[in-house]
């Protein structure tokens, strides 16, 4: 379980340096939605939910919670100064409109040519895509912020994928506790590796081959 | 001039009939019109279809009526929290048509604004495209959707007037607001009911032709889904 946490940590860490200050970003729920707990000092980014506001705050204190005012993973959350609120399909103009500077996402599988499959199994209960599908294909950058391998240490950055997709050729960065990929029109580039994993072991853990950047730069891992 | 305003949700739903489609304001529990929805179930139309974006939960929301076997199908973007809803669906008890988020937003914002549809990059080369028409517009590649329209649209707003015009209170806007313009017969219920004048014209974020009836609801439970919170600076850890 701590181990898990500390990879959550370490996406969430490399996810919020890919932003820029004056972004403005929308965060999935889940690994994601850390993110904004780890931006530089320097970093102020306005975040916007698909349920129709942009400007939000950290949760609210005990005993404050509003019920009209909610993120879309349904939890109670707080105003900032200079936040607004929209209707869903003003929200959607924004997302599809191409006018998010980011959104980071998890996903179940990336492939080395953007792809990114993250709303069903099939056979397995489905809860539906949401407003992903909207995200991925609108966004000017989308960022996948997931673990590098499923559980079983299979990789989850594949050549194809094998579940129903997101989006196609949508995805431009892929974060994990490992490493930071840019997808680019040859394939993947790998920009940054933890200083924790072996060039061996992170090519045993990713499908498809890669280049590595003339740039390449460590990050810790936890 | 005849009035909008009806005594409460008995009356404003006096004509609705089994097999009706309806659309229903919210985003999981967040903005949903609690008094309509539980006039429907104690009313017990049955066979309905129901646009909206979430399954709500096994109480709340659209998930009571899918729970007391009234819903026929769902159009919707996340069936989320809702077990009855997961259950059914599963089983093929309940037909469920998926639609992106932003998809159904803008096929409901076409039907409201007579738009016959439009094209849009979200879902093209996924389940979601299959069997529509794709189209390459300035190279990008777009997929066909049609509009939405319903028989009834539910729509829960926080003050409205006896014109109907609507004022929305913080996240609990969400579908409500595209939603009031896409239907046969669009109802709102509003926290409180005001005379014409009260509200800043400046101010309306749905004017009131869109609106055919309206009531102020007995009450509004509001649940929360997902209560978080933060600790306060200082206190004891």
């Amino acid at each position: 379980m701590a181990k898990d946490m500390d990879k959550r940590t370490a996406i969430a860490r490399q996810a919020a340096l890919e932003l820029k200050d004056g972004d403005y970003v929308n965060l999935g729920i889940g690994v994601p939605t850390l993110v904004s707990n780890y931006l530089p000092p320097d970093v102020i980014i306005t975040l916007h939910t698909e349920n129709g506001m942009l400007g939000y705050g950290p949760y609210p204190f005990e005993g404050e919670e509003d019920p009209d005012l909610i993120n879309a993973g349904k939890e109670t959350i707080t105003e900032l100064p200079g936040c607004c609120y929209f209707g869903s399909h003003d929200s959607f103009a924004i997302v599809r409109g191409g006018h998010l500077d980011a959104t980071i996402l998890g996903a179940m599988e990336v492939s080395e040519t953007g792809d990114i499959a993250n709303w069903m199994i099939p056979g397995k209960k489905v809860k539906g895509m949401g407003g992903a599908m909207d995200m991925v294909a609108g966004a000017k950058k989308v960022i996948v912020a997931m673990e590098h391998a499923t559980k079983d240490g299979k990789p989850k950055i594949l050549k194809k994928c094998s579940l129903p997709l997101t989006g196609k050729g949508v995805v431009s960065v892929i974060v994990t506790e490992l490493a930071v990929f840019d997808v680019a029109s040859g394939g993947l580039v790998l920009r940054k590796k933890a200083e924790s994993v072996s060039m061996d072991d992170l090519k045993r853990l990713t499908e498809p081959a890669f280049a590595v950047s003339e740039r390449l730069a460590a990050f810790a891992a936890a | 001039m005849p009035g909008k305003v009806v005594a409460g949700p008995e009356e404003a739903l006096s004509d609705l009939r089994d097999g009706a489609v309806i659309m229903v304001g919210g985003f999981g529990l967040c903005g949903t019109p609690e008094n309509l929805l539980a006039a429907v179930k104690a009313k017990g139309t049955k066979n309905l279809t129901l646009v909206s974006n979430n399954g709500g939960t096994d109480e709340h929301g659209n998930g009571q009526l899918i729970k007391n076997g009234q819903v026929k199908k769902m159009i919707m973007s996340y069936g989320g929290e809702c077990k009855a809803f997961e259950e059914m669906a599963l089983a093929g008890t309940l037909q469920v048509e998926w639609n992106p988020q932003g998809t159904l937003a803008e096929r409901i914002r076409a039907g409201g604004a007579g738009i016959g549809g439009f094209f849009t990059p979200t879902g093209y080369g996924t389940l979601v495209a299959e069997g529509k028409e794709t189209r390459v517009i300035d190279g990008r590649n777009y997929v066909f959707e049609n509009p939405l329209r319903a028989d009834f649209a539910f729509i829960k707003a926080w003050r409205g007037d006896r014109a109907g015009n609507l004022v929305f209170r913080k996240t609990s806007r969400n579908f409500n607001q595209v939603m009031a313009t896409a239907a046969q017969v669009v109802v709102a219920e509003v926290e409180k009911l005001v005379e014409p004048g009260e509200l800043d014209p400046d101010s309306v974020h749905t004017p009131g032709i869109f609106v055919d009836r309206i009531f102020q609801g007995a009450q509004y439970a509001k649940p929360i889904e997902k209560r978080t919170v933060r600790p306060r600076a200082g206190a004891a850890a």
